[in-house]
């Protein structure tokens, strides 16, 4: 579905990504790890259009995506979260959703004319807000969320993209166990929707835990990928963790 | 106050509710700074007065043509906000609006510093408006453009404008093209202030450099961030004090320009949200 081919970064002298080649498959949920700095936001900043890579390239559905802007490849069915929550804090909740079924209509001269409120628009991003567990809080500020509903609140926007890829940068960040727990279950049900996720964790626990397929990014280089067991065994893996003082326990 | 002068001051307060309202669509509704207003609604009012002056045009054709060409500088001056960062578009939306000043009072096409003069009153049906009928009209105007102010925070257009002010990559995330809707928003508010500006020069009968100055521009952004930036009612509330208050208070005419300022900086400090803004004490007050 996604691939991503010997792609290069580089910002000044910092070479962020260094030929890393990947493949998302369909239906998956696709794990994206590797210690602090080691590249990851900005693989997905690359593959959503936010930043050129320096050299190689991105596909998706056989299709040449790097180069187009992001508002196109999130109209082709790239749709996406941040490691710092960016909500729109000033509208409701379920009007951040609203504002997320809109990708065809942005770009037409439907904007002058359409409206978001519609009722089928309510009934999906009711459905949308229940399954993330926000329902009840459809008329609060997004800022007044905490910062665990307000990251569940991206992925309910991102969702209202109707996207066929998800990507989700540290989605588990700043949640406590059980919140932690429910976004695992959250993954799932994305899933049998027909989603295909690609996410970026720390939590190793929990990776390992709900991915189907892990890459391992080091220095910007790509050093295991596999099943979550085969590639927490992997001693490159250990070590990359080992020297920067996370742990690992699968 | 003879009634004359009051119905003088209303059809400003119309003019300015104008002008306060297209800016918000900019600093409101899309979160682009501007502090260059004056510039299109200047360019609004010289439309009108060179192309009925020079060219004899009718007050119909004079009307659409300032709107179209306000649209048209909002939709130029859209194109390098494409590329600057946020700090440097107040930067040059100030230098633009003393380019356009510069140009109307060096240029002798546009009359030099005395202006155009002898704008022939609008007519309708071929009848004069008095003061009071032309207040009247430019009431309907303000009428028009609440309603459209109210249609587009109904329709996807705001949500795009929302979407970039709150967040650009949040918006692009979901779809939105942040170039695109930064030019809806220069347009629509170049052509608002074009209408305004169609609006005073009749008027007035004569348009002069200095009345699109840059502290006219200040003189906007005052009324929107009193009022309440983001709201309708607000830029409206905003308008009216600030054309009437200091009518009423002679002694302040001087200071207008000080006041602006200490009010601005008093509003940032203690009202952010502007007096029917969101955490305003008088929309608080309206709700009990
Ligand atoms: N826009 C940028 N400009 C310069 N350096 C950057 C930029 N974005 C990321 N980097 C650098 O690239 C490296 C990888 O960062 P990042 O992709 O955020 O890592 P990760 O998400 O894996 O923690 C870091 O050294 C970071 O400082
Ligand atoms: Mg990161």
């Amino acid at each position: 579905m996604l691939r991503v081919i010997d792609v290069s970064k580089s910002f000044g002298g910092l070479q962020a990504l260094k030929g890393v080649s990947f493949e998302v498959e369909e239906g998956r949920i696709h794990a994206l790890i590797g210690p602090n700095g080691a590249g990851k936001t900005t693989m997905f900043n690359i593959i959503n259009g936010f930043l050129k890579p320096t050299s190689g390239r991105v596909e998706f559905l056989g299709r040449r995506i790097s180069g187009l802007p992001p508002h196109r490849i999130a109209l082709m069915g790239i749709a996406r979260t941040f490691q710092i929550v960016r909500t729109f804090p000033e509208m409701s909740v379920i009007e951040n959703v609203l504002a997320g079924m809109g990708k065809e209509i942005y770009r037409s001269w439907g904007v002058f004319f359409k409206t978001p409120w519609n009722q089928e628009n309510v009934k999906k991003a009711l459905e949308l807000l229940r399954l993330c567990g926000l329902e009840d809080l459809k008329d609060f500020a997004a800022s007044t969320l905490p910062i665990g509903l307000q990251r569940k609140l991206e992925i309910a926007r991102a969702l209202a993209t109707s996207p066929k890829l998800l990507l989700l940068d540290e989605p588990a960040s700043g949640l406590n166990d059980q919140e932690t727990a429910e976004l695992a279950e959250l993954f799932r049900k994305i899933r049998d929707f027909g989603v295909t996720i690609l996410f970026i964790e720390h939590d190793m626990r929990f990776t390992m835990g709900v991915a189907d397929f892990v890459t391992v990014l080091d220095y910007g280089e790509k050093i295991a990928e596999g099943k979550p067991k085969e590639v927490s065994r992997n001693p490159r893996v250990i070590e990359a963790y080992l020297g920067t003082g996370s742990e690992i326990s699968a | 106050m003879t009634l004359d002068y009051l119905y003088t001051l209303i059809t400003f307060s119309n003019i300015f509710i104008i002008l306060s309202l297209s800016l918000n669509v900019l600093i409101g509704y899309a979160g682009q700074v501007s502090l260059g207003h004056a510039a299109f609604f200047g360019i609004g009012a010289y439309t009108s007065a060179v192309l009925a002056v020079k060219f004899g045009l009718g007050y119909g054709t004079t009307l659409l043509l300032s709107v179209l060409i306000g649209g048209f500088f909002g939709f130029l001056l859209g194109l390098p906000s494409l590329r600057v960062r946020h700090d440097f578009l107040v930067l040059a939306t100030i230098g633009l609006n003393f380019v356009v000043v510069a140009l109307f009072k060096y240029i002798d096409f546009f009359g030099g510093p005395y202006g155009i003069i002898g704008l022939p009153a609008a007519k309708f049906f071929g009848k004069e408006l008095g003061t009071g009928g032309y207040a009247l009209y430019t009431a309907f105007w303000v009428v028009i453009v609440i309603l459209l102010m109210i249609y587009i925070e109904k329709i996807y257009l705001r949500y795009g404008f929302e979407a970039i002010r709150e967040n650009e990559d949040a918006a692009e995330s979901i779809g939105v093209s942040v170039p695109l809707f930064k030019i809806y928003a220069f347009t629509i508010s170049g052509a608002l202030a074009g209408l305004a500006g169609n609006l005073w020069a009749y008027q007035m009968g004569m348009v002069f450099p200095d009345d699109f100055s840059f502290p006219v521009s200040i003189t906007i952004l005052t009324m929107v961030v009193l009022g309440g930036v983001g709201t309708i009612s607000g830029p409206i509330l905003g308008a009216v004090l600030l054309t009437f208050l200091p009518e009423l208070l002679r002694f302040i005419q001087d200071y207008r320009l000080l006041l602006y300022g200490i009010i601005i900086v008093i509003v940032m400090m203690y009202q952010p949200s502007g007096l029917l803004g969101r955490q305003g004490i008088l929309r608080k007050a309206f709700k009990r």
